[in-house]
């Protein structure tokens, strides 16, 4: 079945600050959509009142992948239910490693009675590393402890390659990389583009959309979806900025929630 | 019926007693002043525990060992940490020694691994050189009972230049509350040696639990460039009170390590002291804890440097559930005139229940200029967004507390030298973390 994510009225709010104020998106499977915005504008709490971070509270609005509400979920559930966010902050976890870690996602997805054989799972995660051109050791090292930024991102990519969601939301996956890292990255995303899987690519930079071009692209202000168009809109922001937005639509202030 | 013995041992019972097992006068005076000093001094006062508070009367009494035919006559809970194979194996049960084996190939080249009463019979010169001199019996009244009315235990020597490659393994057991549990372990390790010793320190007692206490001692003595690695294991049942002081003496680059896992579900006493005598000396101590019900536990690391370019380093990790605490000590003392010493320690507490109680005080006391220290602690929750990011990769919520539980405590079950003794600290950490 090709995915379909729809995200209807959705608003979200922080120690009772409300930062997400209705937002709407149809995602389908093969599309590809990002998300822009400056600083503060409410694009990082969508990616998380998504996945479920304990800090946000949704107080109203659904978000279903093919009808199933994920805001009805536990975290875990979102996950299994074929959500996948990369995080723009990984957390770090000491004494367990990276493919113990792994290994432990991979069958919660899969499910009891159905755990990937030990044989199968080191294969697939050397391939996928090799792919990522990731030093095998990294298998070896504890979750994320160490990791530079350009490695934690990449550790985040070779998780969904390896979990297969419908739908992937990437959190400033762009931050923090290198020319070269970039490239890897966006060969990894752009080896994922599928009819089954939909992405939602959250950056302040147009440059991610030079290696991974959207099929659409919204701009985000004061927790709104304020403007949506084709790819031609993230090169118009990157050429002049979100001022015209913000005269256009008449916003004095984009952000939300600032104190 | 056997009537208990009164923590004040008895210098004619004690006396009495060394007599009719045979044992050479030096340790039968020994016996009688230990008994003497336990009427004379106080426990031992570690920091925020007063474990006099404790039930430290059931000292109970000597039971005669009965030698076992085979190990397969043994109860599940002893034999399922025998290491398959092992040539190198010592128990003891209750009172004394039931059973010991040690490869020839050993025995050819001057290795001793024997209990501690055989050692003082047949080797008594050399132990009585080493017994009590890392530890001395008038500290206080737990090494002055230790010295009264220890039993069976455990005797390593390694000659000179020696490398013991497999492991010795030795297996403490209590099965009769009523019997005296006071094993004394002693490890001679002579220039240049090297060799692994583990134990499992276990109760079964059933329903008829009834308290009993374990005053223990390990002494160790690391020669000139020696290496001793020592891991313990210590599960016993909730009715008893473990008090363990162990303690290593280590001359010119000598190496010493500490693995000990303090599982017990009783009251904990842990005092685990590397003295670094010698220049480039090196101690490394990795202590987990795990505590549950009411259970309290007192863990200590100390380094003492003496040495120039000394070496320690100290990790104590725990995790409390239900109304369970570890107050956590780490002293690193570093002595005038020990320049370029270097001392690091870091102590950890993961609390599970708001009613747990983790208290870690890291100790500098530090003598010399010319040094390096460092240390760390921590006392906390299990962290909501490590949960978070293991749950928003599919895994449950039970799971993934369990694989940041496990991950804390990782750095000392991965150490463990002995696969059988490994797999059976998992188990154990199971038990009392799921159960």
């Amino acid at each position: 079945m090709a995915t379909h994510f729809v995200i209807d009225g959705l608003k979200a709010a922080i120690e009772g600050k409300e930062i997400l104020k209705g937002i709407n998106l149809e995602i389908k499977g093969g599309e590809i959509h990002a998300i822009m915005g400056p600083n503060g504008t409410g694009k990082s709490t969508l990616a998380s009142a998504l996945m479920g971070h304990p800090k946000y509270e949704v107080t109203e609005g659904s978000a279903q992948i093919n009808g199933e509400d994920l805001l009805e979920m536990d975290v875990d559930e979102r996950a299994r239910a074929g959500l996948f966010l990369a995080m723009q902050y990984p957390s770090e976890i000491p004494g367990v490693t990276n493919s113990d870690f792994l290994r432990s996602a991979l069958n919660a997805r899969r499910g009891e009675g159905n755990e990937i054989s030990l044989i199968k799972f080191i294969r697939q995660m050397e391939s996928k590393m090799k792919e990522l051109e990731m030093n095998p050791e990294f298998a070896h090292r504890y979750l994320n402890e160490g990791f530079s930024g350009g490695e934690k991102k990449r550790n985040e990519i070779l998780q969904m390659m390896l979990l297969d969601p419908k739908i992937v939301v990437l959190d400033e996956i762009d931050s923090g990389l290198d020319i070269d890292a970039l490239r890897i990255v966006s060969t990894g995303v752009n080896a994922m583009r599928s009819e089954d899987r939909g992405f939602l690519i959250i950056t302040h930079y147009q440059r991610l959309l030079n290696y991974i071009t959207p099929d659409f692209v919204h701009v985000m202000m004061q927790g709104r979806i304020v403007k949506s168009g084709g790819p031609e809109l993230a090169e118009r922001l990157e050429n002049e900025g979100y001022d015209w937005v913000k005269e256009e639509l008449g916003i004095v202030d984009e952000t939300v929630g600032q104190a | 019926m056997s009537t208990q013995l009164s923590t004040q041992a008895n210098r004619q019972s004690a006396e009495a007693l060394a007599r009719s097992k045979g044992e050479p006068n030096w340790l039968v005076e020994l016996r009688g002043e230990a008994a003497d000093l336990t009427g004379t001094i106080a426990w031992p006062k570690p920091e925020k525990v007063r474990i006099e508070r404790w039930n430290l009367t059931a000292v109970g009494n000597y039971e005669q060992p009965a030698a076992a035919g085979s190990v397969s006559e043994l109860p599940e809970v002893v034999r399922e940490l025998v290491s398959e194979g092992t040539e190198n194996l010592l128990i003891q049960r209750n009172s004394g020694s039931v059973w010991k084996q040690i490869a020839s190939e050993l025995t050819s080249k001057g290795v001793i691994f024997t209990d501690l009463e055989t050692a003082c019979k047949e080797h008594g010169d050399l132990v009585q050189k080493y017994l009590f001199k890392a530890v001395a019996m008038d500290e206080d009244k737990l090494t002055a009972l230790n010295a009264a009315i220890w039993n069976g235990g455990v005797f390593v020597y390694v000659p000179k230049n020696v490398e013991v490659e497999l492991p010795l393994q030795a297996i403490l057991y209590n099965d009769n509350s009523e019997a005296t549990f006071a094993p004394h372990i002693l490890i001679v390790a002579d220039s240049h040696s090297r060799v692994t010793y583990v134990d499992c320190v276990v109760s079964e007692q059933g329903t008829a639990a009834a308290p009993f206490v374990h005053p223990s001692i390990v002494e160790v003595f690391v020669k000139p460039g020696a290496h001793v690695r020592f891991g313990s294991i210590h599960s016993m049942g909730e009715t008893g009170v473990d008090m363990t002081i162990r303690r290593a003496v280590i001359e010119n680059d000598g190496q010493m390590e500490w693995i000990i896992g303090d599982l017990n579900d009783g009251n904990t006493l842990s005092d685990t002291k590397s003295v670094l005598k010698g220049q480039g000396s090196t101690s490394d101590a990795k202590v987990i804890s795990v505590g549950k019900n009411a259970q309290q536990n007192s863990l200590t690391t100390q380094a003492v440097h003496f040495g120039k370019s000394s070496d320690s380093n100290m990790v104590t990790r725990a995790v409390m559930k239900d109304s369970a605490s570890a107050i956590i000590n780490g002293i690193t003392k570093i002595e005038h005139g020990a320049t370029k010493a270097n001392g690091v320690q870091t102590e950890k507490v993961l609390m599970l229940s708001p009613k747990a109680r983790g208290d870690a005080n890291p100790i500098l006391l530090i003598d010399e200029d010319d040094v390096t220290a460092g240390h760390a602690a921590s006392v906390g929750q299990v962290n909501p967004e490590q949960v978070y990011y293991l749950m928003s990769r599919g895994i449950s919520k039970q799971d993934a507390e369990r694989l940041i539980i496990y991950g804390f405590l990782a750095p000392v079950v991965s150490e463990i030298p002995v696969e059988a003794v490994r797999v059976q600290l998992q188990r154990l950490l199971e038990r009392k973390l799921e159960g």
